[in-house]
């Protein structure tokens, strides 16, 4: 048995609310983290995992306070400590990674200096030995030319690269005990992917013990090699990372793993009823009572106990968890009626090109634009009445600028736009017509920021019915009810503020004004990147089910490959605002596909441990898209030369369906790829 | 960034001209001419002719437009009819001791402001901090004239430590006039720091709830160090224009509290005129109050380009 490098006694954070009452966050939590091994704390938004992990350090934020029990670090409880005691071992025995690393390095001092910083603070090296030593870290975290990256500020780092330096920072000290939290969460699928190799190579050579947190399963599933599973402040379950995630024996884990869509598997995934109660508003029985299909009475009274089960070297808190050893863990997906997509086109993007290059004044005046290397070009897709069509691709793919154009937000260039067979769209907002406006909808990433915080739910949806249809009095109220039952909300909704909302019924709320207008067209910008894992299976559900209902066309974007999967017709893959492939999504998936595909699937993260991602190429940030050639030559793994340098690829067609936009003859590329 | 600087510079220029322009126009539209509502009824025969052409009010407007703005330029704003002298003349002084006012209010405040918004932040909602806003929140709220008017009463009147009033000439050395200016500086300073506190309070708070903050105790930076190499060059970054705006929303007070105190500045200079109905001297005035309200801004634009390394990397690399 490895001893223990950290012990937590029964802990319990908590902070007092408005009337006085104490409102626990953590309730009693007692766990240990061991020397060398990597723990993985996974839970959805607000379930505490945050708070536990920053405890670890004995930080505790602003607000909160510890009602009892304790953190103990070597047998030093560190909740105990005054604040220069505390600065001692942080950094020094246990350090932290962040989550947003862009957020997390101080902006007006450079790279260099923040490294020296921690190593001043926690070693003797002298100042020779610590300029040599910064340089091995940004070496060890594999940043290229670390002598030049010393001297640059945090903003001029892509976001892979600030992780990056958060973890060289974090390994200046030599701690025993790495905390990250939601390390990846934020980066591209191939950034991300490369940092956990990244953090478990570190794991293996320095022999450091981690805490993972995380709401990714597919990345808790790379790293670790324990999982303690959190919920509404309580550890549920807990235990080797392969019964975890295989054999969950606790409800809300089932119900988890089996929410998150997969790319092996067709169709939509299960969504989990409900959501985590809010702290304060624990019943007297199971905190997951009410989300639990296997709950019975004793649930709804009897709190059940944290239970060790040696057999299988896991603890549990459920009663009835032997109903569930049974069950596999084997995912069926909702098949849902794949209809027949009939050829009506009701968009149609021809040679569309976008530039963000501001026109200098004389451009503005001769109404030209110079810009010879946009960043979209070329983009040539069709899209059919009640078709889900989905643009994927890393930050910078042009994603979202080709949706803004759609929606009027942005000029195109060159090429137009065309609704419904012979209306043009005009790229100008202000000359589109309120019938044009209307009949495309955009839902966007973050409901947060895209619904009014000063209005209610009634009036946020009042506004497309009045606008659109001239609703008013008891008509306008119908309506909103109506629209309130489509998005499975009751009337009693519609005087809530979106701050009296989870995250789920706010992104419903979005997803209702959106369809308010009657639209022909919605766009959906990341609509679920935002949102805990069952939630998002709850909303690509209902998404669905309106496009069964209304025949609404969809064009979805997202950076999630398995989301996609499950929700699209189609889709078209870009980089660096170019068509990479485009064809039916349970085409894309198979091989052959277009390189740059292939490395987007390889990067995925499943919830499996036994399921590895292939790193294929590297994951550099290219600022912009090559002048002429395929805009992936930058980081293709197949590249066959100067062709792939100096000519456009042209468009060849798969055997099932997929059109792959590149030099590699189609034939050739299936036999490398199988 | 040199780019950016060289644009600002003649933003700035452009402004000073339509300010020029709207000062212009406004005198001209007033009804009669600077000799008619100065010389008021005595406006007839030879005293008004003599008038009109010692400020050559004969020739077309556009033509006295592009002479007047010609000689300011060269730094000559014309004559002063009230004064009867040339206007350079009587500005001097007032601009020298107007300067002496402010500058000792900015040197002053400025410091505490910062100080002070510091002190709140950091013991955020303990005593100190309560003490220091709801002082900071009193000064600000009640207006220069009657903070100065008090300010009489109680240490020049009651307690009888200070000069109440300034009576000097013109034209007095700085020693002489420096016990003169206590008061009035207290009133000024009173309110700009006050406000200067709270902003700078507000942008401390904030950068301290940042995740780079967090970041820095995590890292086990000791806490002083942490607020001057982390928390202070982010929280001021943005401080910067606003102690702009506030220096330059303080030439206004500076005119209020001059015109209390009777003191011999640019703001007094300001309401005599405008009761004297002497317009050169007006024109010149305004010119001169948004030439001082442009470079400050400018400055405090310059200063943000140096400091933020955001700013300045995103200039030269485009």
């Amino acid at each position: 048995m490895k001893t223990n490098i950290q012990e937590i006694k029964d802990l319990s954070i908590g902070f007092k609310s408005q009337k006085g009452k104490q409102i626990s966050i953590l309730r009693n939590i007692t766990t240990n983290i061991r020397k060398g091994e990597t723990v993985g704390i996974v839970g959805e938004s607000g379930s505490g995992k945050s708070t536990l992990a920053l405890a670890m350090m004995g930080y505790i934020k602003q607000g909160l306070f510890t009602t009892g029990g304790e953190c103990l670090f070597k047998s030093q409880n560190l909740l105990s400590l005054n604040n220069k005691e505390l600065e001692d071992i942080r950094g020094r025995k246990i350090a932290m990674i962040p989550q947003n690393a862009g957020q997390a390095l101080t902006p007006n001092l450079k790279i260099g200096y923040q490294i020296e910083e921690a190593l001043k603070l926690h070693t003797d090296y002298s100042k020779g030995e610590r300029e040599q030593k910064i340089s091995e870290l940004l070496n060890q975290v594999r940043l290229p030319s670390p002598k030049i990256m010393a001297l640059r500020y945090p903003h001029e780092l892509s976001g892979g690269q600030q992780q990056r330096v958060a973890v060289a920072m974090a390994l200046a000290g030599n701690p025993e005990l790495l905390l990250l939290d939601e390390p990846t969460t934020g980066l591209d699928v191939t950034t991300q992917a490369h940092v956990l190799e990244l953090l478990k190579d570190i794991a293996k050579d320095t022999g450091t013990s981690m805490v993972y947190v995380s709401h990714d399963l597919g990345a808790i599933a790379q790293v670790c090699d324990r999982v303690i599973v959190m919920y509404a402040g309580e550890i549920v379950l807990e235990g080797p990372v392969r019964k975890i995630l295989k054999e969950p024996i606790h409800p809300y884990t089932y119900g988890l793993l089996k929410s998150i869509p997969k790319l092996s598997l067709i169709g939509l995934p299960d969504s989990m009823p409900g959501s985590q109660p809010q702290p304060g508003n624990i019943g007297n029985g199971c905190s997951f009572y009410n989300r639990c299909n296997f709950s019975n009475d004793e649930c709804k009274v009897n709190v059940p106990k944290l239970e060790y089960l040696s057999e299988m070297d896991t603890s549990v808190r459920c009663f009835n968890h032997s109903e569930l050893i049974s069950k596999t863990s084997e995912q069926k997906m909702k098949n849902h009626s794949q209809k027949k997509i009939t050829i009506d086109e009701i968009l149609d993007l021809k040679d569309v090109s976008i530039s963000y290059a501001k026109q200098g004044i004389i451009d503005q005046f001769l109404n030209k634009v110079t810009d010879t290397n946009p960043t979209v070009k070329d983009i040539n897709i069709n899209i059919n009445k009640g078709e889900t069509i989905s643009l994927v691709g890393e930050s910078g793919s042009g994603k979202s600028t080709i949706l803004k154009s759609i929606a009027g937000l942005l000029k195109t260039k060159d090429g137009h736009i065309k609704f419904d067979k012979e209306k043009l769209l005009s790229g100008d907002l202000k000359k589109r017509n309120s019938e044009d406006l209307r009949s495309i909808q955009l839902i966007f990433q973050n409901p947060d920021e895209s619904l009014n915080p000063n209005h209610t739910v009634e009036q946020i949806l009042s506004q497309p019915l009045k606008l659109y249809f001239g609703l008013t009095g008891s008509k306008l109220k119908e309506s909103i009810v109506e629209l309130l039952e489509k998005v499975r909300l009751g009337a009693f909704y519609m005087s809530r503020y979106p701050r009296q909302l989870s995250g789920g019924e706010k992104q419903r709320i979005a997803v209702a004004r959106a369809f308010a207008a009657r639209p022909d067209i919605i766009l959906c910008d990341e609509v679920t990147s935002a949102l805990d894992v069952s939630v998002q299976a709850a909303v690509l559900d209902l998404l669905h089910k309106l496009k069964e209902e209304l025949g609404t066309t969809y064009i979805f974007v997202s950076h999630d490959l398995a989301v996609v999967k499950a929700i699209s017709d189609r889709v078209a893959v870009l980089y660096q605002g170019r068509l990479c492939e485009i064809g039916p999504s349970k085409d894309v998936y198979q091989f052959p596909s277009h390189p740059y595909t292939e490395v987007l699937i390889g990067a995925v993260l499943e919830p499996d441990p036994d399921i590895k991602p292939k790193l294929v190429a590297e994951d550099i940030v290219e600022e912009k898209p090559p002048e002429i050639g395929c805009s992936f030559q930058g980081r293709c793994p197949r590249i066959i030369g100067d062709k792939c340098r100096n000519e456009t690829p042209p468009w060849q067609f798969g055997d099932n369906g997929n059109a792959i936009r590149c030099h590699i003859d189609i034939e050739e590329l299936k036999i490398q790829q199988s | 960034m040199f780019f950016l600087i060289f644009k600002r510079f003649v933003l700035g220029l452009i402004t000073l001209f339509i300010v020029s322009l709207i000062t212009f126009i406004g005198v001209e539209i007033l009804p009669g001419d600077a000799c008619t509502s100065y010389l008021e009824r005595e406006a007839f025969g030879e005293a008004l002719a003599a008038c009109i052409k010692r400020l050559g009010l004969d020739v077309p407007a556009h033509e006295r437009y592009l002479s007047w703005a010609f000689n300011v330029i060269q730094g000559d704003f014309g004559y002063s009819l009230s004064g009867q002298m040339q206007i350079n003349e009587v500005l001097g002084p007032r601009i020298k001791n107007s300067l002496v006012l402010a500058s000792a209010a900015i040197i002053i405040g400025i410091p505490l402001a910062l100080i002070l918004g510091i002190i709140t932040a950091l013991w955020r909602d303990k005593m100190p901090d309560i003490i220091i806003s709801t002082v900071a929140i009193f000064s600000m709220t009640i207006p220069e004239f009657i903070s100065a008017t008090l300010l009489i009463l109680i240490v020049a009147i009651w307690l009888e430590w200070l000069p109440g009033i300034v009576i000097v000439p013109t034209d007095v050395t700085f020693f002489e006039l420096l016990p003169n200016i206590i008061l009035p500086v207290i009133a000024i300073a009173m309110i700009m720091t006050a406000h200067m506190a709270r902003m700078v309070r507000s942008s401390v708070i904030q950068v301290m709830a940042s995740d780079y903050i967090q970041m820095a105790i995590l890292k086990g930076v000791p806490y002083w160090k942490m607020v001057f190499k982390h928390v202070l060059p982010n929280a001021l970054l943005p401080a910067i224009n606003v102690v702009a705006l506030t220096i330059a929303w303080l030439l206004g007070g500076v005119v209020v509290t001059e015109v209390v105190f009777n003191y011999p500045g640019l703001g007094r200079l300001v309401i005599e005129s405008i009761s004297n109905r002497d317009l050169p001297v007006v024109q010149a005035l305004g010119i001169i109050l948004a030439s001082i309200y442009v470079s400050i801004n400018f400055i405090a634009d310059l200063l943000t380009l140096m400091l933020n390394p955001r700013l300045k990397t995103l200039q030269t690399r485009k």
